[in-house]
């Protein structure tokens, strides 16, 4: 069940739309910013909230790589592996997370700190190689870079 | 050269509506609703031959008149800014640091097209382009910019905020109407079109945050001026995103109709570590590569239609010679088999089959068959499916196969297998 606060929120976004489904994807937006995932009892909840069936909030959740269906670490890395970012080393980056957090694309540490996500072009190719870290974007990456991240943060 | 697009770009605090006012702000949006008609704003944009910036380049003025007047229902805008297209990062500028000259283009076009409710679709990723741009549609309701009555006239226009959730098919104008009604990005049939039957049944433009920014010094300065700045039916500048191997990646605001040469070399700062030009891809990723002895084409939508390739979004990616074209393919497809929304089986299957046929390519284990039969599966993706993004697998894949074919066969013969 959404908290009053929570339900405040939705009914703002909602009254936005023409229609009450167009807010899904806002919706969606601000539960997982709250929960950290979108659980299936959280898409129950969408689902009564805007008069759609579960099904389609289950579907929206699946289609949409930003939704997450499990909780991410502390440290989110969504690393680019499109072709400007490639061109210019974005594998090695890749590689180089594997080997230091011991896990491979949309997994998390034991220890809940850190997750990785291999993605596609983030829309900042001037800054390749590139990645999304929680919200914030960071570029001209280097393992140097990498590794002091990751050693802050452990 | 004259500035458009990036006028305000330098500007201390240049997102806020304190500097957009100081540099004529909203003037534009003023003269358009207190001095001209729905009609003759329509009429400015066709004589200025603005197109649509965001990949297809359809005449905007055109795609506004097309919004039936007499239909009786509401009738709306829809900016697209989600900007998924690898190589392309111009509309994130925008947002960041002019977000009131696309408000303001916004305003104009909704006057143009008589509607009153505007939704800015942003890529999920682009929380700073999101935060930035909900303050200045703030500053601008609390400021008589936006909502009732805007400026004093009887206007009214109320601007939301929508953001996506990481889909690059959503960029594509239908599945982005799908999925700012709630539902997964599915691109819809064409016809209807989204000017007739768009979002929520009603008649809708769709324009990218490029083409909008286009529209008030259009309006302040008039069609013509606009058209003078580009080259022959594309006016204006554009905004190039130059990345890849060059030593100054970045936004570059340039007029329609500049070689592929000057930009690389006289504005992105030329190829680093003294390496040689190999290939370039003009208009994001979509668009099919060019070889180095191809970049003295002009950058505009015609020009590039006439080579083969496009300008799509204005994302240029450089390849330097160290670059291995198979690789290459097969980075592109993987993007490709990753993007299918799934709708339509042979962008779905044929995107996947691609992927791993280059893979096999790349990597070893290929048998010569692999190879061949690339041309076959790329050919039965382009023309059956429903919207555009089977041909551009089909364009941007074939054109590797086919201006670097001695690669593709070299790497057969390297690493063929022989089971």
């Amino acid at each position: 069940m959404f908290t009053t606060d929570l339900l405040r929120q939705l009914d703002k976004i909602a009254g936005q739309y023409e229609q009450k489904q167009a807010a899904l994807l806002p919706v969606l937006h601000a539960i997982q910013e709250k929960e950290g995932l979108i659980s299936p009892e959280s898409e129950q909840d969408v689902s009564r909230y805007l008069g759609i069936p579960v099904v389609h909030v289950h579907e929206a959740v699946s289609f949409y790589h930003l939704f997450h269906q499990t909780k991410k670490g502390k440290c989110h890395f969504s690393v680019c592996q499109t072709t400007s970012c490639a061109l210019l080393g974005g594998e090695d980056i890749i590689e180089h997370l594997k080997t230091r957090l011991g896990i491979k694309s949309g997994e998390t540490t034991p220890d809940g700190k850190f997750s990785l996500s291999v993605v596609e072009c983030l829309g900042a190719c001037e800054l390749a190689p590139m990645m999304q870290y929680n919200k914030e974007y960071r570029g001209f990456l280097n393992k140097k870079k990498i590794d002091e991240l990751i050693d802050k943060n452990k | 050269m004259e500035k458009v697009l990036t006028r305000n770009f330098g500007l201390e605090n240049s997102h806020r509506l304190e500097t957009y006012l100081k540099n004529k702000g909203y003037q534009a949006a003023r003269k358009a609703l207190t001095k001209m008609t729905g009609p003759q704003v329509i009429d400015e944009i066709k004589k200025s031959n603005l197109r649509g910036l965001g990949g297809a380049g359809f005449p905007t003025g055109m795609k506004w008149g097309f919004i039936p007047q007499a239909n009786p229902k509401p009738k709306y805008l829809v900016v697209n800014g989600d900007e998924g297209e690898p190589g392309t990062f111009k509309d994130k500028y925008i947002f960041e640091k002019d977000p009131h000259a696309l408000l303001e283009g916004i305003i104009i076009t909704c006057y143009a097209i008589a509607s009153h409710k505007a939704y800015v679709y942003v890529r999920g990723e682009y929380v700073k382009s999101m935060q930035t741009l909900q303050a200045a549609i703030d500053e601008a309701n609390s400021s008589g910019y936006l909502g009732k009555g805007i400026m004093g006239t009887t206007f009214d226009l109320d601007v939301v905020v929508h953001p996506g959730a990481g889909a690059y098919i959503c960029g594509e104008e239908t599945a982005l109407l799908e999925s700012l009604e709630g539902k997964k990005g599915f691109p819809r049939l064409k016809p209807p079109f989204p000017a007739v039957v768009g979002l929520f049944g009603c008649p809708t433009v769709i324009n990218n945050v490029e083409t909008l920014s286009c529209v008030g010094p259009i309006i302040a300065n008039g069609g013509e001026w606009f058209a003078k700045l580009g080259s022959p039916k594309n006016g204006g500048n554009r905004l190039f995103c130059v990345s890849g191997h060059v030593n100054k990646p970045g936004v570059y605001e340039l007029p329609n109709g500049i070689t592929l040469r000057a930009i690389i070399y006289e504005h992105a700062g030329g190829i680093p570590n003294g390496r040689k030009l190999k290939a370039v891809i003009p208009g994001g990723i979509s668009a099919p590569v060019l070889t180095a002895d191809e970049i003295d084409v002009k950058m505009d939508f015609d020009s590039l239609k006439a080579i083969g390739s496009m300008a799509g979004s204005g994302g240029i990616i450089v390849m330097d010679d160290t670059t291995d074209m198979v690789w290459a393919a097969m980075v592109a497809a993987r993007f490709f088999a990753h993007e299918s929304c799934g709708q339509c089986s042979p962008c779905r299957e044929g995107s996947g089959w691609v992927y791993n046929n280059l893979k096999k390519l790349y990597q070893g284990g290929a048998r010569p068959h692999d190879l061949a039969n690339l041309p076959g599966i790329i050919g039965n993706i382009g023309g059956n499916t429903i919207c555009a993004f089977g041909d551009a697998v089909t364009m941007s894949v074939g054109s590797y196969v086919s201006k670097f074919r001695e690669e593709f066969e070299n790497k057969i013969k390297e690493r063929v297998c022989r089971i």
